[in-house]
């Protein structure tokens, strides 16, 4: 009765495939010539290339952080190549424009390109390496003034927009891989929602390493004018490689006056093979900022795939009364390792926050939560709400919490819970007892664990997560 | 039903099960009794399929299979259902949702339809009806913060749900009062029939006054000492276990 681990690790990363295009590849290497040759590949304005060009300048004065509860060897970054593109057009594309290949391998994904044969409802930017292969729903929304496009289209489109906004809530310093995007970022989705607009469409961007030796570096960007409101989903997946690759993306949410952004990731790379080899180095920087009273953003994440996942979305509630809020779920197996948990900034009066943050850990997995909630002296009445759960399957794996909390106003109202849970064998044998497979038992177990963070996502996506989990908590029983 | 030849079963290295004999047929209601430490759970548990007991020795045939040769999830399917002496606790797991998915994973194992949602909650309203069981258990999560009544009750709602063919109850008695004792009870009674058999584990003869087994079997340190009718429960319940043993070791020395 004891699963066969060899087999299961096989099948289970069902996106492992790799779709043979012709594409155009930069010489890997980072240097200004890389920059300009990226720039000009997107016909982009002069200011653009000398900001990108001042985020290099930056970059190369900085160090890889290495605080996180994570090791990898180190990343050579005169090994990658950072631009990666179908041969395309530039500019907006209608679906014959496609490569038949492409099109094929967004349907072998679940993610049809054609409207109609989508999800009613779900308007999909397709990002295929380094550039946004197709935008669908464009003219639908543009009709309430929704502009949902690829960043490159609107550097060409929507310049001012553009050039107020990016950089805004991540500056091109403010980290090792923030700069390193900053400077070679290729693609990624720009959404504007224009005042009291309720986008009628959940928007949702398909991020596809495709590839070998590149790097992915997007950059998305979402502004949420007064009082409108939008929900965006972002999915990804890679094919099966031994060399690790490198992710670093950019994520900046602008949330004004009453509006509200929703922001669900179901984030499943590929998490390299049961010895730990190959998988995506998943290093992103999210970050959105409340800056008009009661506006809202809420992040909610399922993080099961990558080799090593660095990512802390967050939130600045500038505006008074802003709320923020993080639910995640993430999931370490095999040698995954997982460094991931949120910042609430409390700077404006009667701000609040919840954080809801479930790690599995099964394997050799390591997951650690590292959340800081911090209330400035201005921030008044200000709340934290804090739920940290772990829950280990196997004895081989590992669990962490760093919770770090900075408090200057005295009317902070702070509550934190957590808790550590270990699958039991009793748990697994009395589901099986009652004809539940051990695999259904441990997926039944874990998923009425990750229950509060999936009623946060949209509703088919939650059934999606439910069946990634399970997928990849296959080989965790044995 | 089930046929036990000659069972030995170890935990840690230690032999525990010493060569047990029995035999179930379909419709017959046998009772183990015997002290604590005897072995009654770990027969429960070898019939269940729990990997951490070895069988050393021996073989179980259930409906004609090799019982042993099953998983835990495939024994539940052909139809061996064990109410657990100390019920698990499933945080986050709702009590409906084990159940409706274990329902459904046998009906598929049978090759039926699985039931809906409403097909579901109405046959699980009935049964919490019978067991007398409020509404909110079902939402909860299984077994936990369920007092000790109810975690029985629980067990022998999800029988009545599951309808096995061959139910174990390890000491589902024990520590209930008279009045969850007769819902138990009655609850079991329902579900008896010729193509069903019980094998209750119990320490207390007080069980058998509601239900009424056609065998009782004397389990001491690891062997069946003796077996006869409902009426060796009452001798059991008046002199204890010694005499079955002093019984048996004169039987040997003749
Ligand atoms: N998991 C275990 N590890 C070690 N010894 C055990 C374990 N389970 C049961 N035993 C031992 O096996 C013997 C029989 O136990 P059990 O079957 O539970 O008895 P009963 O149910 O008749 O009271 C006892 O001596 C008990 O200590
Ligand atoms: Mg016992």
């Amino acid at each position: 009765m004891s699963i066969d681990l060899e087999k299961l690790a096989e099948q289970e990363y069902k996106y492992g495939f790799f779709t043979d295009i012709e594409q155009e590849i930069a010489p890997k290497g980072l240097g200004e010539d890389t920059i300009r040759l990226i720039s000009s590949k997107k016909q982009e304005p002069e200011w653009l290339l000398e900001w990108r060009l001042k985020a290099y300048r930056h970059w190369l004065t900085m160090k890889e952080p290495r605080w996180a509860h994570v090791s990898f060897p180190p990343i050579d970054y005169q090994n990658i190549s950072y631009y990666a593109a179908p041969k395309v057009k530039v500019g907006p594309k209608s679906l014959d424009e496609i490569d038949p290949e492409i099109r094929k391998t967004y349907e072998k994904l679940g993610i049809p390109l054609d409207e109609q044969m989508m999800l009613a409802g779900v308007a999909v930017d397709a990002v295929f390496d380094s550039v946004s292969v197709i935008t669908t729903f464009k003219e639908k929304l543009a009709e309430v003034g929704v502009i949902f496009c690829s960043i490159s289209d609107a550097v060409r489109e929507h310049p001012a927009l553009v050039k107020k906004y990016l950089g805004f809530v991540v500056p091109q310093n403010d980290n090792f891989y923030a700069a390193l995007n900053s400077a070679v970022f290729t693609d990624g989705s720009f959404v504007y929602i224009p005042k009291g607009v309720r986008c009628p469409m959940e928007l949702s961007t398909y991020f596809r390493i495709n590839a070998e030796s590149t790097g992915q570096f997007e950059r998305t960007l979402i502004i949420a004018e007064e009082g409108s409101y939008v929900s965006y989903l972002e999915g990804c997946t890679a094919p099966k490689r031994d060399e690790n690759q490198l992710h670093a993306a950019v994520v900046e949410l602008i949330a004004h006056k009453d509006a509200t952004i929703k922001y669900s990731t179901i984030q499943n790379w590929y998490p390299g093979n049961a010895e730990g080899e190959g998988g995506i180095y998943n290093f992103v920087t999210k970050r959105g900022r409340c800056v008009g009273r009661n506006s809202h953003i809420s992040w909610t994440q399922v993080e099961t795939g990558s080799a090593i996942t660095w990512k802390y979305p967050s939130c600045i509630l500038e505006g008074d009364g802003s709320v923020g809020e993080f639910y995640s779920v993430a999931l370490t197996n095999r040698r995954q390792q997982a460094d991931t948990g949120t910042k609430m900034i409390h700077i404006g009066k009667n701000t609040s926050s919840t954080i809801v943050s479930k790690g599995i850990s099964a394997g050799h997995g390591q997951n650690t939560y590292r959340g800081l909630v911090q209330i400035g002296k201005d921030a008044s009445g200000a709340r934290n709400y804090t739920q940290c759960d772990s829950m280990l399957i196997g004895d081989k794996c590992g669990a962490h919490t760093f919770p770090y909390i900075e408090v200057k106003n005295s009317t902070a109202q702070m509550e934190h819970e957590a808790s550590t849970s270990k699958i039991g064998e009793d748990q697994i044998f009395y589901c099986q007892q009652r004809g539940l497979s051990a695999e259904n038992a441990v997926s039944l177990i874990v998923n009425g664990f990750c229950k509060e963070v999936f009623k946060e996502l949209p509703f088919e996506f939650a059934i999606e997560a439910e069946k990634l989990l399970s997928i990849s908590l296959e080989g965790s029983v044995g | 039903m089930l046929e036990i030849r000659n069972l030995h079963v170890s935990i840690a290295d230690q032999e525990i099960i010493k060569g047990l004999n029995l035999k179930v047929k379909a419709g017959e209601v046998h009772s183990i009794m015997g002290p604590n430490g005897s072995g009654k759970s770990t027969l429960a548990q070898v019939l269940a399929g729990r990997a951490s007991y070895v069988v050393t020795e021996g073989e179980i045939i259930f409906e004609g299979k090799d019982l042993l040769e099953l998983a835990p999830e495939e024994r539940a399917c052909e139809g061996i259902f064990m109410a657990f002496q100390y019920p698990v606790e499933i945080p986050g797991v709702a009590n409906t949702y084990l159940l409706r998915e274990a329902l459904n994973s046998i009906r598929k194992y049978r090759g039926l339809e699985p039931l809906k949602h409403v097909e579901f909650a109405r046959l699980a309203k009935e049964k919490m009806g019978i067991m007398g069981m409020a509404d909110n258990l079902l939402k909860r999560s299984v077994n936990e913060g369920f007092s000790g009544g109810e975690k029985k009750k629980n067990e022998i709602f999800q029988m009545q749900i599951l309808e096995p063919k061959l139910a174990i109850l390890d000491e589902t008695d024990s520590g209930l009062d008279i009045d969850a004792l007769k819902v138990v009870a009655d609850g079991v009674n329902a579900l008896r029939s010729p193509e069903r058999a019980f094998v209750i584990i119990t320490h207390y003869q007080r069980l058998l006054d509601y239900i009424v087994p056609d065998f009782v079997h004397v389990l001491v340190d690891g062997r069946i000492l003796k077996s006869g009718g409902k009426e060796l429960a009452f001798e059991l319940e008046d002199r204890g276990y010694g005499w079955v043993e002093e019984e048996a070791r004169k039987a040997v020395n003749n």
